[in-house]
């Protein structure tokens, strides 16, 4: 079990004061002037050495991406560009982080735009986060008063701005190139790439978008050393974890653990447990609504890693644990989350427009049995023609939970059909 | 969607102008399209202030568009793509439920229920004769630990049931605003009964400025 000691979000339930003084005495904004003082390149080596995966879904080094930013500034300003766009069913940690530990992420702006020649950060936050927008203002605002950024941001001489950016309600723009057109003024519609943001992004500057909680965690990695991060979690998968643990369990809430905890440990000593008890476990999506489920005997001996997730086709994505018992109905659980889909297509590309929408009239005739058994299969081919086939990823995670709907519970859904034809009524909820 | 009358002209007032120059300045010379959900939200916010009812006629992006040298029609797209721009009047109260399935899991259909028996609303989108409430499904507010969530206006309304739901609505009803966050008293995302990490530092801690 991870120590208090090495816990980065030690304010996390907002306990403590979120202000800058809270701040202080918690360690943020320690030394940042010489931490800056070791130049750019020492600061994305560090960050590479740290092993740092990407905490917004896609587990991507971040210091890496830190690294394909052009190392001379030249006409162009760099930017970087903060997702607080935080939308994936299930996942609530970047909101902790906004309301009741703002100043790591301010300080973690400083840094990084530092490490990759930006002067200014813009940080998106999700429209619905108003409050939470507010706690973040604050504490801008209280780290320019002291002088922790501005023109000589901690008394470095590095001149660094830090703008909130508030969104209106869209799922697309937590997809890196549609925040960045959404950050234009656009309908937020992501783009082509190549070109990638590090070579042409926000304004057609030199963009690096990384999530909060990657940011939000860098200043700590700086002080305490990539050895110190390394030597938590498992190899590759470096480090402590925000994780949001929700659905059927006694006691929902979200915990820092560290990387490659068994699920087990993870619902049971932190959740309160399935309702019900463990064997009343039905079923795990375990990185948010876009990857696959996983059923109750995966379950049992999963690790919470980028790796062990992948190994059994689903992914750790922002480490968000939707949990369900027995008692689900798992055919409609998934039908809803095909609903969100079609609700978030931007309708940008074909596939992922027309097929988001006819998924999810599949899906409903699903829960019901109306269907064939043979559609469970054109169901199937249908995700896998929408999978790969669009400009940016909504696609495929609109396909993927199908996908693990019907690898791990195609009985069920043919059992529903049968019900159906034979004239038994299934029990269905009113809405 | 029902008939309304859209309003025949629209001003920025001194609250907003305010504000609007705040959020001018966060972007560079020649890109003050960025601006343009800001000032959509400033305009909301002022018709809300205004008439009870927070939305955006149109001729307010016609305002915005000229402020911000856009074509109309961009504003008017950018407008309709995101959802929390209303595009006709809504209640007082602007009901927006989650029923993603998070939220459905923990009982959100419970939750709409309850808000359909007390405002006697039976559709989407559709406000109550007494004008006080609109309600609105909405996917995944980001809250999913403290699910169900009931978003009222700008504020959450945490762990709810059919129960906290109607007394929610009845102390609205009766004009009072009760404190947003979880209805049953839980320290926001950390467990019921309190935390179980984060225990052994010592820290100081203040009140002010905590949920």
């Amino acid at each position: 079990m991870l120590s208090d000691a090495d816990r980065i979000f030690t304010n996390l339930y907002g306990i403590g004061d979120p202000g800058l003084t809270g701040a202080r005495a918690r360690g943020d904004w320690d030394g940042t002037k010489a931490i800056i003082a070791r130049g750019r390149e020492a600061i994305v080596e560090e960050m590479k050495a740290s092993g740092l995966r990407g905490r917004g879904g896609a587990g991507f080094p971040t210091g890496l991406k830190w690294s394909f930013m052009p190392k001379a500034i030249g006409k162009l300003p760099h930017y970087l560009v903060v997702n607080a766009d935080e939308s994936e069913p299930g996942t609530c940690k970047d909101r902790d982080i906004l309301r009741h530990d703002p100043h790591k992420l301010v300080e973690g702006c400083l840094l990084a735009s530092f490490a990759m020649g930006a002067h200014a950060a813009y940080i998106y936050v999700r429209g619905e986060f108003y409050n939470e927008a507010v706690a973040l203002q604050q504490a801008i605002d209280e780290a320019y008063e002291a002088g922790l950024i501005g023109p000589d941001a901690c008394g470095s001489g590095w001149a660094f701005d830090c703008y909130l950016h508030r969104g209106a309600g869209a799922y697309i723009c937590g997809e890196e190139t549609a925040l960045i057109e959404s950050l234009e003024g656009k309908k937020g519609m992501p783009r082509l790439k190549p070109p990638f943001p590090a070579a042409m992004g926000l304004y057609g500057c030199p963009t690096t978008v990384n999530n909060v909680e990657s940011i939000a965690v860098a200043p700590t990695i700086l002080r305490r050393g990539a050895a110190w991060f390394t030597g938590l979690g498992r190899p590759n998968n470096a480090g402590t974890k925000l994780f949001c643990i929700s659905g059927h369990v006694n006691k929902p809430c979200n915990v820092e653990e560290e990387l490659g905890i068994p699920l087990k440990e993870l619902i049971e000593k932190y959740a309160g447990g399935v309702r019900g008890g463990w064997d009343n476990l039905l079923a795990v999506i375990p990185g948010g609504a876009s990857v696959p489920l996983i059923n109750k005997a995966t379950c049992d001996t999963m690790l919470m890693d980028f790796d062990s997730l992948r190994a059994v086709k689903s992914g750790l994505g922002t480490a968000a644990v939707i949990v369900m018992d027995k008692s689900t109905d798992v055919i409609k659980a998934i039908a809803r989350l095909s609903q969100f889909y079609k609700h978030e297509s931007c309708g940008q590309c074909t596939p992922c427009r027309e097929g988001t929408g006819w998924m999810m009239r599949v899906m409903n005739r699903m829960v019901q049995g109306r269907a064939t058994i043979e559609e469970i299969d054109t169901l199937e081919q249908v995700t896998r023609q929408i999978e790969g086939h669009t400009i940016c990823a909504l696609g495929d995670a609109a396909a993927w939970p199908i996908q693990g709907l019907i690898k791990n519970f195609r009985p069920m859904m043919e059992e529903r059909i049968r019900a159906y034809k034979a004239g038994r009524s299934m029990p269905l909820a009113a809405e | 969607m029902t008939e309304h009358a859209e309003p025949t002209a629209f001003a920025f007032d001194a609250e907003s102008e305010a504000k609007i120059t705040t959020v001018m300045a966060k972007y560079p010379a020649g890109k003050q399209a960025s601006a343009v959900l800001p000032l959509l939200d400033l305009a909301q916010r002022q018709m809300g202030r205004a008439t009870g009812s927070a939305w955006i006629p149109r001729v307010a992006m016609d305002v915005i568009a000229a402020r911000l040298d856009m074509p109309p029609i961009r504003v008017y797209e950018v407008a309709t793509f995101y959802l929390m721009f209303n595009m006709q009047p809504v209640g007082k109260y602007h009901l927006q439920l989650c029923t993603t399935t998070p939220c459905w899991l923990r009982g959100s259909d419970e939750v709409v229920a309850a808000c359909r028996k007390a405002t006697g609303i039976k559709g989407w989108k559709e406000t109550s004769a007494d004008g006080l409430f609109t309600m609105t499904e909405v996917e995944c507010v980001g809250a999913c630990v403290n699910a169900p969530i009931l978003q009222v206006n700008d504020d959450f309304f945490e762990d709810m049931d059919a129960e906290s739901t109607e007394a929610l609505l009845a102390a609205l009803k009766r004009g009072e605003y009760p404190k947003p966050g979880s209805v049953t008293g839980r320290q926001t995302s950390a467990p019921e009964g309190g935390p179980t990490t984060l225990t052994t530092l010592n820290f100081p801690s203040t009140s002010a400025g905590a949920e």
